[in-house]
């Protein structure tokens, strides 16, 4: 049961992901073409309500509900996030879906998102297999 | 309920997804990034010898019930609460992708696009299987996505967040300018 609370949260997420309309192929070119501040006020307000969050976080060393110190691991750098960065950015606008809203949509009843879906995870793990030889 | 069949409007919905990131953190010390759980599946579901998958995915495996619970949430929003109207599309965007020859703007996806006799055809085999390929290789290459990069990333001050968020911007503007237009005439 100590997943419960993640099904909730997703569930909560997942709504609000169509709510917010950032799961529509549509928005994203919207965004992409500069021709409405839709996604843009969306992903900004989330960042500064995220940003805020981890700064009090930081600042008052609150503890998790079990009692746990928080740790937020460092990205480290690497050349993957420029071009792994560009190749998502294709796919991105190509299905007009990043993974949090492939999931939403096809549980919006959207049965062709799980062919998007299924592609990402071989995409996904093409990369685990050529790994080593890819540039990082 | 007219505020649940309804789209929110960006000042709602941002800060709600911004929220994600201090609860995950709270409820047990998690990280929000929704891209790992593809990583998860291929951990769980395919056997292979890659190093990249050799790991305890069963510790990571909220991750995979948050993406559950994520289908759940698009379930009850798409079912019981759908919007009745079209996205509220800017007329500038409609003329756009008018050109690009989309008539059918009554759904959250391009249904004359994204259906499944249109994988037999080169544009929609494109978009849709080389199109998710490239999130799914993407993602992973680039260590995170919109939410853990773009979101959790910046909100904890990282700059290869911002580089790598910058990156998606860079082909995804590439995508819609140059590269969709010819796609779309295939």
């Amino acid at each position: 049961m100590k997943y419960l609370k993640f099904l909730l949260l997703g569930t909560v997420f997942g709504f609000i992901l169509i709510k917010a309309e950032v799961v529509s192929w549509f928005r994203i070119q919207e965004m992409f073409r500069f021709q409405s501040f839709h996604m843009y006020g969306v992903i900004c307000s989330a960042i500064a309500v995220g940003m805020l969050s981890v700064f009090l976080i930081k600042k008052f060393k609150v503890k998790s509900f079990s009692g746990e110190e928080i740790k937020i691991e460092d990205k480290k750098f690497n050349k993957g996030n420029v071009i792994g960065g560009l190749i998502f950015g294709l796919g991105w606008a190509m299905t007009g879906a990043c993974p949090g809203p492939l999931y939403a949509l096809i549980g919006s009843g959207l049965p062709i998102v799980i062919v998007i879906l299924l592609s990402a995870v071989l995409g996904t793990y093409c990369y685990g297999c050529l790994r080593e030889k890819l540039p990082h | 309920m007219n505020i649940l069949t309804q789209p929110w409007p960006w000042y709602i919905a941002g800060p709600l997804i911004g929220l994600m990131v201090p609860f995950l953190l709270l409820m047990d010390n998690k990280t929000f990034g929704i891209s790992s759980s593809l990583r998860h599946f291929c951990a769980m579901c395919i056997p292979t010898k890659a190093k990249f998958f050799q790991y305890d995915w069963k510790a990571e495996s909220w991750n995979l019930i948050f993406a559950l619970g994520i289908v759940i949430g698009g379930l009850i929003a798409g079912y019981f609460f759908a919007n009745p109207n079209p996205v509220a599309l800017s007329e500038s965007a409609i003329e756009s992708m008018n050109k690009l020859g989309i008539k059918d703007y009554s759904g959250l996806i391009p249904s004359e696009i994204f259906n499944f006799s249109s994988l037999l055809t080169l544009k929609g085999f494109l978009l849709i299987v080389v199109g998710g390929f490239f999130v799914g290789f993407g993602t992973r290459y680039a260590g995170g996505c919109t939410s853990g990069h773009a979101i959790m990333g910046m909100s904890n001050l990282q700059w290869p967040s911002l580089v790598a968020t910058c990156c998606f911007f860079a082909g995804g503007l590439l995508m819609t300018w140059v590269i969709l237009p010819l796609l779309m005439n295939l």
